[in-house]
């Protein structure tokens, strides 16, 4: 039976459609998003897309930059960005990998800098087909995944 | 043209082929005697902080016969690192005492941050399983200097090719020049798919093979010999028979072919028998020796005394 949606719609602000569930807060944690005002976020709609269901994230009174909204790629490359202007879809966006990410990956190297000696974490795009990325400090190359997100 | 004045060494992936004729092209200047006392007035420190007698020495020599003046830290017992000086704090403060810091480091990616936390270049001597690029410079260094080139070279490359870093350097960079690859291991010690991925991408010709005996039909011109641990074995008898078929005799030199040349990043233990080190064949000494002209030509290039 369909139903209809029960995440508000909003005036003003960032929507990110299409995130595998349950990536929705991982997502948040990407972007680094704190006490900004209201967010909705919506778990486990049914999606065609992705067969475990998508997560829908609304971000009331913020537009995304391009650099923030190509984090999200990292974990859902899938994902869908609108932009909404006076309740009204102002751009609808893409989202392609960062070439180079800081701050964001934890290296899983053990014995890498930025786990022993407190180097920045830094990783740039070695493969966009697999998502992977190298550490610019001991030079592992890593398919990411979501235990790689650093926690705040 | 390239100018490696202030640049660091930190790792072959930020080479170009360019760079690395130059730096082989600069070894051979020194090593005929054309260039010295290019590091006069300047002051190298060699930070250790795991030991590594040899490699140590070579870099000290290597400044002392150019003419410059070094010191540094050989055992990290002896540094402030033990009294809870953070790694950064030390780059920093020690940078400003020399003109080129050497450093080797037990954790992976240090010589790299070490390098933007410096003042002066940093020469990375190996930073734990990562890069050690001084020897793939003197890797190539001592190919060119037996063979005249470094492209159209058949190479072989035995032992363990899974965790030896000089042999995922040495890859890359025989990658940039137009050479044949022969991996030559067991089945569980083979070269990382990352590596030959690399190699894919640069067009490069590479064979896996377990077989000693089969890169007898390969007319391999260099044979690069690396050793296999026995930690990386759980079963002490399976170490032992892959030990035994991956050792190389006058007989298999004979099997090989006779112009073909041994190397070998040193130490051995016993995958080279001591009866091969009387053949021509067999140049690792060589190439240790060739480790000072190299590390001589480095030190000059990013210092500026040589151009």
């Amino acid at each position: 039976m369909a139903r209809t949606y029960k995440v508000y719609s909003i005036e003003n602000g960032t929507v990110i459609d299409h995130i595998p569930t349950p990536l929705a807060l991982k997502v948040i944690r990407i972007l680094g998003l704190g006490n900004e005002g209201i967010m909705t976020i919506g778990i486990g709609f049914n999606s065609e897309k992705h067969p475990r269901g998508k997560d829908i994230l609304k971000i009331e009174n913020r537009e995304l930059s391009h650099e923030e909204t190509n984090k999200i790629a990292l974990i859902a490359p899938d994902a869908t960005i609108n932009i909404i202007k006076n309740g009204k879809v102002e751009e609808k966006r893409q989202i392609t990998l960062p070439s180079e990410v800081r701050d964001i990956l934890s290296c899983p190297n053990p014995n890498c800098a930025t786990n022993k000696l407190g180097a920045g974490k830094r990783f740039l795009l070695e493969n966009k087909d697999t998502v992977t990325y190298r550490c610019v400090y001991c030079e592992r190359a890593t398919v990411v995944n979501a235990d790689m997100l650093t926690p705040k | 043209m390239v100018s490696f004045r202030g640049r660091n060494i930190v790792s072959i992936r930020d080479m170009s082929h360019n760079d690395l004729t130059k730096v082989v092209e600069t070894t051979e200047l020194v090593k005929r005697g054309e260039s010295s006392g290019f590091l006069k007035g300047k002051t190298i420190a060699t930070l250790f902080f795991e030991p590594s007698t040899r490699t140590r020495l070579s870099f000290e020599s290597a400044v002392l016969k150019s003419g410059g003046s070094v010191f540094g830290i050989a055992n990290p017992k002896a540094s402030s690192e033990s009294k809870g000086e953070s790694f950064a704090d030390s780059i920093r403060t020690v940078s400003g005492y020399c003109d080129v810091i050497v450093i080797r480091h037990p954790v992976e990616g240090a010589a790299r941050m070490a390098s933007e936390l410096s003042s002066t270049p940093v020469i990375n001597a190996g930073d734990g399983a990562n890069q050690h690029p001084t020897q793939t410079f003197l890797d190539l260094f001592t190919m060119k200097e037996s063979f005249g080139r470094l492209d159209n070279l058949k190479i072989g490359m035995m032992g363990d090719l899974k965790y030896g870093r000089t042999v995922h350097s040495l890859a890359n960079a025989l990658a940039m020049f137009s050479n044949e690859l022969i991996f030559i291991s067991p089945p569980s010690l083979q070269m990382p798919g990352h590596i030959l991925k690399e190699l894919d991408d640069g067009n490069i010709r590479y064979r896996n093979i377990a077989d000693l005996e089969e890169a007898g039909d390969y007319d391999l011109d260099i044979l690069y010999v690396t050793r296999i641990q026995k930690e990386r074995f759980g079963d002490p008898q399976e170490y032992e028979k892959v030990a035994g078929i991956y050792r190389i005799t006058q007989e298999t030199i004979n099997m090989l072919g006779k112009d073909i040349r041994v190397m070998h990043p040193l130490p051995r233990v016993d995958e080279i028998a001591e009866e091969v080190d009387s053949m021509p064949n067999a140049i690792y000494f060589t190439q240790a020796h060739n480790g000072i002209p190299t590390r001589q030509a480095l030190l000059g290039l990013v210092t500026g005394g040589l151009d």
